[in-house]
């Protein structure tokens, strides 16, 4: 795969950065360029923000049979956590023992290798979670 | 708007397929629906295919007209169009091809349904699977697409005490249904404790609640209603169909315990068909994993929203009781072709509404509901059929 579908996203996978509709307030994570409320309102008023990484977990699961990108990690955790400006969002809880997560555990968001292009390729980053210390 | 008649079904039996290709599948199932149908290849004037991943599954792109010609259609210069929407594909290539000709564009039309899966390894087809979801939102960061609906299962566990017997439930029953489908994947009636003690895919679901990779084809042939009686005395009616749409992402959605694509694709339906969810006498659903099943029968308004586990697990889904949930044996039991599984549903509900199910059959089956699910509930298609003679 190309470099660029991987860098393109990296403000968002780094740095974790949304967008904010200045029509209704509400944030999004992933960027989007149109408000799903607002729709045309929103136009031209989508403005970039940098969320905090925190939030409490929705849902999860313990990934028994993970994708061949993560089979060194399983069992890994998968969660939806709903970040404290409002944005939910899906990714990995580390650093964590089975059962140790919960519905409504507090998480925060720490920069992580996400994976690499075969043997030598170009290591990717992003976003992982882990419980609130 | 033209009323549209099924006059011809057939299926491949669903399965690891080693022997078979892609275009055996396509092929035969579509021989066996104009059999059923007693037509000739010169009265068909177009071909709707669905197929989710022939790209990736057998690297052939363009295949709506390589089932075309090699159906004997290369010299007719057959009209064939590919519908893609994940596992909906077959749901939605059926809709398609139903608009063509309710809207007077075609007259009689084949709708298949193909999907190759083993000549693949199971970890492409996971990938595969998950990219059915957000790629780059969601799968990138590792979530598979068991582990999306394990998400969904252990909040709607959470939120309604749903329990994994309840889940567990749907797998025997859709077994026990699927061992009296000749066409079924998996034949045999299983006991509860296989399932629970099956290993675990994404906790809360074990290999029981997720349903197989299969290979498989299916085909539908329509034409309109007035001119159905020229080729059958069953003609099987098209009452409605309703379609809806949602965010990609499973975490963009306000719940995870409903999916608002089957509410509104339903409500279509039961709109344009003029009736409700009482009407129906049984239902085939999108049972990609066991958690799909239980908040489909709650979404298309068949039980309260958090019952569906209990209703499963008191049998009122059961053949003949309340309201029989997939008879075919559903994606689990019958097997899960993706881009065949929709038509493959149709398949069920044509023999079910004729009479014909064998062992199987629906009792007074009048009208009966087939639901099919693309993603994690991006894509939702819903048709209603009713007994035409």
């Amino acid at each position: 795969m190309e470099v660029a579908r991987f860098w393109r996203e990296n403000q968002s996978r780094y740095n974790m950065q949304g967008k904010k509709c200045g029509a209704c307030d509400i944030v999004y994570f992933p960027p989007r360029d149109l408000c799903p409320k607002c729709r045309r309102e929103s136009i031209g008023k989508m403005e970039k923000i940098k969320l905090s990484g925190k939030g409490v977990v929705i849902s999860y699961t313990e990934v028994h049979d993970g994708l061949p990108a993560f089979s060194m990690q399983v069992p890994y955790t998968m969660a939806i956590i709903e970040l404290e400006e409002g944005p939910r969002i899906t990714g990995q809880i580390v650093d964590v023992e089975p059962g140790e997560i919960k519905i409504g555990t507090e998480v925060e968001s720490v920069f992580r290798k996400l994976g690499q292009e075969g043997e030598c390729g170009v290591i990717h980053y992003g976003y992982k979670f882990i419980p609130k210390p | 708007m033209r009323e549209v008649a099924i006059i011809g079904v057939g299926e491949t039996k669903f399965g690891e397929l080693w022997e078979r290709s892609f275009r055996d599948l396509g092929i035969e199932a579509g021989f066996k629906a104009m059999e059923d149908a007693g037509i000739a290849g010169d009265d068909i004037d177009a071909m709707f295919v669905g197929n989710m991943s022939a790209d990736r599954l057998i690297d052939q792109e363009h295949i709506a007209p390589l089932i075309a010609d090699y159906s004997g259609f290369g010299e007719r210069n057959l009209p064939s169009v590919r519908v893609e929407a994940a596992n909906a594909s077959g749901g939605i290539a059926l809709s398609q091809a139903y608009m063509s000709v309710a809207s007077g564009v075609h007259d009689v039309v084949v709708v298949g349904g193909a999907e190759k899966m083993m000549d693949v390894g199971e970890e492409s087809a996971a990938e595969i699977l998950a990219s059915t979801a957000d790629q780059e939102w969601e799968a990138v960061f590792g979530a598979t697409l068991g582990s999306l609906y394990a998400m969904m299962a252990r909040r709607h566990m959470n939120d309604f005490g749903t329990t994994k017997e309840q889940l567990a439930s749907v797998a025997v029953k859709n077994h026990l249904n699927g061992s009296m489908n000749p066409d079924a994947q998996f034949q045999r009636a299983i006991k509860i404790e296989m399932a629970l003690n099956a290993p675990m895919v994404a906790d809360p679901l074990g290999v029981f609640d997720c349903a197989p990779l299969s290979d498989g084809a299916a085909a539908v042939i329509l034409c309109p209603w007035e001119d159905a009686k020229k080729y059958t005395d069953s003609p099987v009616k098209i009452l409605s169909c309703g379609q809806a749409g949602d965010y990609m992402a499973l975490h963009d959605r306000p719940s995870l315990t409903r999916m608002d694509a089957t509410i509104e694709a339903s409500k279509k339906a039961y709109k344009y068909a003029g009736i409700g969810p009482n009407d129906v006498q049984l239902a085939e659903v999108h049972d990609a994993f066991s958690i799909s099943e239980i908040m489909a029968i709650e979404d298309l308004g068949f039980f309260e929203k958090g019952k569906g586990g209990k209703a499963t697990e008191d049998g009122e889904t059961s053949l003949n009781s309340k309201i029989s949930i997939n008879t075919s044996g559903g994606l689990k039991a019958k097997g899960n072709p993706m881009g065949a599984t929709g038509v493959g549903q149709a398949v069920e509900m044509t023999l079910q509404l004729r009479g014909e199910a064998g062992d199987r059959q629906v009792k007074d089956a009048e009208k009966g509901l087939i639901h099919n699910v693309g993603g994690t509930g991006s894509t939702c298609i819903v048709h209603i059929l009713g007994r035409g003679f």
